[in-house]
């Protein structure tokens, strides 16, 4: 009987246990990864009976004082918002950070498991990862499942010997070092700022200005992005979390001119009205 | 492409033309976390398209450690995950000889559901217990297991008339003067959940019948019926 029981726990252990012992259950057809991937909508159908939660825009860079990473917070289910308040950095250890875009749940679980294999390198080696060897691990796991359907875009960020590491990795296992980074549908507005301000001579003050901006303008102009500004900033000791910061306040800080109100206050005065 | 051969089930076009293991049963589930306390509310019709299968088949289920499992979606898919999460905190049980919190058994959940990753149950679960402090803790989910721990929400076929109820009555987002952290006692939260249910009911075909709602504190878990509108 205890052994029953030991082999049961064992078993259970390794399908919770994330890495190595890792095994999804399949469709019982001949292509369970095509068959299961038409139900939902990671990837492609946007008709697709499943729904399930996607973001987003993050984004991270280098400069003199570190390593900036800001995110918004909204995460979409077909064209539900399903939350405002959504998490998107995940903070491996005290040294290093992950950026969540895409699904939700693939960012959020992978980013465990590489918090769970980071740690196991530690006890491993005595020695903290190198956030390169860590975005490596990131990446190799999620090759494992290249074409499976996973849709993740995330950003691996922190310090180690080599200094300030930032890395790109996603769900083709593609994996990037650069000095600046943004991900998500929203990623194409924050380049827009990121692009017009960045220098890599900036002051913590100033990198938290421009982080927060291109969120800000990325949330105005990308229907899926949204909800709250959250920032981190990595230095050599290790990272410092930002009070969150809400974009509808946000709205009013970025145009002065307009008189803060609200709907239930008293009916606007528009120009064009 | 898409040979279904090895599946044995009953063949079903489900708008496509081609077959399809989920059914989307309707009704509507959600929850409310106070300070000392957590309320799960569901409806309990179960419907397939037009048809009306039951008018009191519950969707929200007691789990051994006092939490409460509420879902919508495709009630096959949820009655299993349900049997799979309530075997799993057993072994847990067996495991560590002490029952499981509230706060392990929602990251089991999630794992339950992400194991199934590449063929998801069709289920948005809240989970509902106390955490470890004694407050109410409710856990939302989307469809592969990704969680966040909230104060309220709502999943189902009645989740876009009910949520921005909720945000604007337990939430209070966006309200100028009100205190957003403040949390409702359970009689205000027993009449959100009712004048919720009932509106709902009005307004969408999948929701009615009778109400289940399950109140978690301290003493236990409380179980009340009340009745809805069955057209």
């Amino acid at each position: 009987m205890n052994q029953i029981v030991h082999q049961l726990t064992a078993d259970t252990a390794g399908e919770l246990g994330l890495g190595s012992e890792l095994e999804f259950e399949l469709a019982g057809v001949e292509r369970p990864l095509a068959f299961g991937q038409q139900f939902t909508d990671v990837k492609s159908d946007k008709d697709a009976m499943i729904k399930v939660a996607h973001g987003t825009t993050t984004l991270a860079f280098k400069f003199r004082e570190g390593v900036l990473v800001a995110t918004d917070s909204r995460a979409t289910r077909g064209n539900i918002i399903a939350s405002q308040t959504v998490k998107k950095v995940i903070e491996i250890n005290d040294r290093l950070l992950g950026t969540m875009a895409g699904g939700a749940a693939d960012c959020a679980f992978w980013g465990r498991v590489l918090g769970m294999e980071c740690r196991l390198y530690e006890l491993r080696n005595r020695k903290r990862i190198s956030v390169a060897a860590a975005s490596k691990i990131l990446a190799n796991v999620v090759y494992r499942y290249k074409g499976s359907g996973l849709s993740m875009g995330m950003m691996v960020a922190g310090w180690d010997e080599r200094g300030p590491g930032l890395y790109y990795v996603d769900s083709d296992a593609r994996r990037l070092e650069n000095d600046l980074f943004s991900v998500g549908s929203g990623s194409t507005f924050a380049y827009g700022v990121l692009d017009a301000h960045y220098r890599y001579d900036m002051s913590v003050d100033e990198a938290k200005d421009l982080a927060r901006k291109a969120i800000y303008h990325a949330t105005h102009r990308d229907a899926y992005s949204g909800g709250i500004v959250r920032m981190y900033w990595i230095h050599k000791d290790g990272w410092v979390a930002y009070p969150l910061e809400d974009v509808g306040e946000l709205y009013y800080k970025f145009h002065p001119e307009v008189p803060l109100t609200n709907a239930a206050d008293s009916p606007l005065t528009l120009a064009s009205a | 492409m898409r040979t279904a051969t090895a599946v044995a089930a009953p063949i079903e076009a489900h708008g496509h033309n081609h077959w399809s293991p989920y059914v989307d049963n309707g009704g509507t589930t959600l929850a409310i976390a106070g300070e000392d306390y957590v309320l799960v509310a569901s409806d309990t019709r179960q419907s397939d398209g037009y048809a009306i299968n039951s008018r009191y088949e519950p969707k929200a289920f007691v789990l051994s450690n006092n939490a409460v499992l509420g879902t919508s979606g495709c009630v096959a898919d949820a009655k299993r995950l349900c049997e799979v999460l309530e075997q799993r905190a057993q072994l847990y049980q067996h495991k560590h000889d002490r029952q499981i919190s509230t706060p392990a058994l929602a990251r089991l959940l999630s794992n339950t559901m992400y194991n199934r990753r590449m063929l998801p149950y069709y289920v948005f679960p809240v989970l509902a217990g106390l955490d470890s402090e004694g407050r109410g803790a409710a856990y939302a989910y989307d469809a592969i297991g990704s969680m966040e721990r909230v104060t309220n929400s709502c999943f189902g076929s009645a989740e876009t008339l009910i949520q921005p109820f909720l945000d604007n009555q337990v939430a209070r987002n966006n309200q100028r003067g009100a205190d957003p952290e403040r949390l409702l006692t359970r009689q205000e939260a027993l009449k959100i959940a009712i004048d919720a249910f009932t509106s709902a009911t009005e307004r969408d075909i999948y929701t009615g019948d009778y109400l289940e709602i399950f109140i978690i504190d301290a003493a236990g878990v409380h179980k009340e019926t009340r009745e809805l509108k069955h057209d």
